[in-house]
């Protein structure tokens, strides 16, 4: 269909080769001298494996040379940070300019517990905040909800009201720090509730900035945080990119992600392929729906990504969604405005990666994904801490993990030179083979009709399956190496403490609710949700609706509830 | 310990809020795969729900997961629904993500095994094989 495989599009461009002929030949005739020096070696004790292959199973030769990149041309393929496709980085200077965002991803137990850790992170060096809400946020229902117990604050921090919001953020200057919200069902009342706090502070919507994930076509496909059915969830995303156009321009009103998509199970081509469609999605909706100049909304559309363990197929799948990404925004879209075509992206470290096994091997873990993050040219990046498979970050495994960004920024010379990779015959050829089936994906995907339509059927969620199933089966038969787990195992050792979630959080939590509630104007919500409840029947903009909301403090289910009345519950189909 | 060709019944269930399924979903196929009859009730399941499918669909033993942090309570509640069913012959084992020092008490509650992360597809299969007869 319309995107723009490599090739196509550019019959004007004169395509030019970084490689003559002759030293094409002379790389051959090289290649042939090496192989015979492979057989001896290997007559002498055969490799370690049959096969080589990425994480994500593509073979990996043992040998690149410039034969295996010779289609690319440097100004189309590789060119310049800055430059279309931006393979390079977005930005002209990257690194040298700004260093990428320290945002740790945080929250546990009370408003009170996650504001302290948010003071402790900062006063650490962290430059940007970022939201761990407990599953009853993430979920929308509040403390009280029958289905919230034993729930509360134990994944992350418990928001039942602005209430709840003013504490957490006390303190934060909103104008001094950019915050993200990892919510995506409830997102548009979050992101309220920080509206509701900057305007208390004196702080103008435009002076504040953030992003909120606000991205439910993965909660389908992978992270499972979704309360309505898809069309409806689809049009709440929508609601909250079209006020942001309007109202907060410095805010990232989607995060389209594939971090999750990845922790679910899938191949690092998946992960691209399914974040580039998602988007994709979500610009032909936006633009329909809301009938939005592209342009004027696609640069605040941001990304998340994965880095999982194998460094250089990371690296690789970065530098190419950025370069799709261009692709797809100024040839598919036809976007005019440079930054339209930016994709900018926060970056997670693979949780899944990690091991209760022997967990102080995470911080090394944690360390080359970090690394692979920033040589692929991140704008933010969360390190996880080594305890993250046994327990919420303690503050001493969440320093370490602040630590490790701060070593890779300042000590080893990794932000000296932008996308320093960039020719490697092997990094090159991995980034264009990675394209390539994530190309094959996106037009399977829109031979379905797109992605609402492939979630439908259960394509996504089935290609994840398989390929969960298959990386396990790898583990269990040793082809894939676990340090401590299938390999190098020993008597185990537990960190000195694990964070504990105090149990009293719940019912105090349930009680400042209750006081909440007998406090604020009763009559008022009702009537405001009654508007609310109103408004959502049509296609109006619901943004001013929910801070109208959450300002005579609503609660968070209270305003999801009506969503719900109205548009019904989404039951999870139960792949696998 | 099977004898007359039915299969071993396994409900996978996911009790409370969480959403992280993908250890559930990768064991319920597992189970498929060793020959088990797998129930999968999908995500956000009350303890309720998941005993009365239990009941429903007859099974041999019930999985669940949990890797939200509230699982003293949702398995200790489901424990407790098959008390009240007078359910008794219904092994209960469970995974996700629960620090060492709650197995003694989920043990005691009745929890048959707790799986950690990092514990092989086999492991657990073998458990089932070894520790799962038909019921009646």
């Amino acid at each position: 269909m319309d995107d723009c495989p490599p090739g196509v599009g550019h019959k004007v461009e004169e395509l030019t080769t970084m490689f003559t002929e002759k030293t094409l030949q002379e790389v051959r005739e090289g290649k042939k001298r090496w192989e015979k020096e492979v057989e001896k070696a290997r007559r002498q004790k055969p490799e370690r494996k049959q096969r080589f292959s990425t994480g994500s199973d593509s073979e990996i030769k043992g040998i690149y040379t410039p034969d295996d990149i010779k289609e690319l041309d440097f100004a189309r393929d590789i060119g310049y940070p800055g430059i279309f496709p931006f393979t390079r980085g977005c930005q002209p200077t990257m690194y040298r300019g700004r260093e990428w965002t320290f945002r740790m991803f945080s929250g546990m137990g009370s408003a009170e517990d996650t504001n302290r850790r948010w003071h402790h992170l900062l006063k650490e060096g962290e430059t940007g905040l970022s939201t761990a809400f407990d599953f009853p946020t993430l979920m929308g229902y509040d403390t009280d909800s029958p289905r919230a117990r034993g729930e509360c604050g134990r994944c992350g921090v418990a928001i039942d009201t602005l209430r709840d919001f003013e504490i957490l953020t006390h303190g934060i200057p909103l104008d001094g720090v950019t915050t993200s919200m990892t919510i995506n069902p409830p997102a548009l009342v979050l992101w309220a509730m920080y509206l509701g706090v900057a305007d208390k502070s004196g702080i103008n919507w435009d002076r504040i900035g953030g992003t909120i994930q606000n991205d439910m076509l993965k909660e389908f496909i992978a992270q499972k945080t979704f309360m309505l059915p898809p069309e409806p969830s689809i049009r709440l995303v929508s609601d909250a990119v079209e006020f942001g156009t309007e109202h907060v321009p410095l805010w990232n009103t989607i995060s389209i992600s594939g971090y999750h998509i990845r922790e679910a199970g899938s191949t690092a081509i998946q992960e691209l392929a399914f974040t580039l469609a998602d988007g994709i999605a979500y610009v032909q909706d936006i633009i329909e729906r809301k009938k939005l100049d592209v342009d004027s909304f696609a640069p605040r559309l941001s990304f998340f990504f994965n880095s999982h363990l194998d460094f250089f197929e990371e690296i690789a799948k970065f530098r190419a969604a950025r370069r799709m990404w261009a692709r797809i925004m100024r040839d598919r879209f036809k976007a005019k405005n440079p930054r339209s075509w930016w994709m900018r992206f926060h970056t997670q470290t693979a949780g899944c990666s990690l091991t209760a096994q022997q967990p102080y091997n995470n911080i090394v873990r944690t360390t080359t994904e970090a690394l692979a993050a920033v040589l692929g040219g991140t704008q933010s990046l969360h390190t996880n801490a080594l305890d993250e498979t046994l327990a919420l970050p303690s503050e001493f495994a969440a320093t370490i993990a602040l630590r490790t960004q701060q070593v890779i920024a300042d000590e080893i010379g990794v932000t000296n030179a932008i996308d320093p990779l960039a020719g490697s015959y092997f990094v090159e050829s991995l980034t264009s083979q990675l394209e390539e089936k994530a190309w094959e994906y996106i037009s399977k995907i829109d031979d379905m009709g797109g992605m609402l339509a492939a979630i439908d059927r259960g394509f996504p969620q089935m290609e994840i399956a398989d390929a969960a199933y298959h990386y396990q089966k790898q583990i269990d038969d040793a082809e894939k190496v676990v340090v401590g787990v299938n390999k190098y195992v020993t008597e185990k050792e537990t960190p000195a403490e694990i964070l504990k979630v105090d149990e009293r959080v719940e019912e105090r939590q349930i009680a400042r609710l209750k006081e909440v509630k007998a406090a604020r104007d009763n009559r008022k919500v009702a009537q405001i949700l009654n508007d609310l409840r109103a408004a959502s029947r049509t296609d109006k903009n619901l943004m001013p609706y929910v801070i109208a909301a959450v300002k005579e403090y609503a609660t968070e289910q209270e305003i999801c509830d009506v969503w719900r009345d109205i548009f019904g519950a989404y039951r999870d189909p139960g792949y696998y | 310990m099977a004898n007359s060709g039915r299969k071993i019944r396994i409900l996978v269930a996911k009790p409370g809020l969480d959403g992280h399924d993908r250890g559930a979903r990768v064991i319920a196929r597992a189970f498929r795969d060793a020959g088990f009859e797998v129930v999968y009730t999908g995500l956000h399941q009350t303890p309720e729900q998941i005993v009365a499918a239990a009941l429903q669909e007859d099974v041999d033993l019930i999985g669940l997961s949990c890797l939200s942090g509230a699982h003293m309570h949702l398995f200790g509640r489901v424990i407790e629904l098959l008390k009240e069913n007078k359910v008794d012959d219904v092994k209960v084992i469970v995974g996700g993500i629960i620090p060492e020092e709650d197995i003694p008490r989920l043990k005691k509650l009745g929890i048959e095994e707790v799986f950690l992360p990092g514990t092989s597809l086999e492991k657990i299969v073998g458990w089932v094989r070894d520790n799962v007869g038909l019921r009646g």
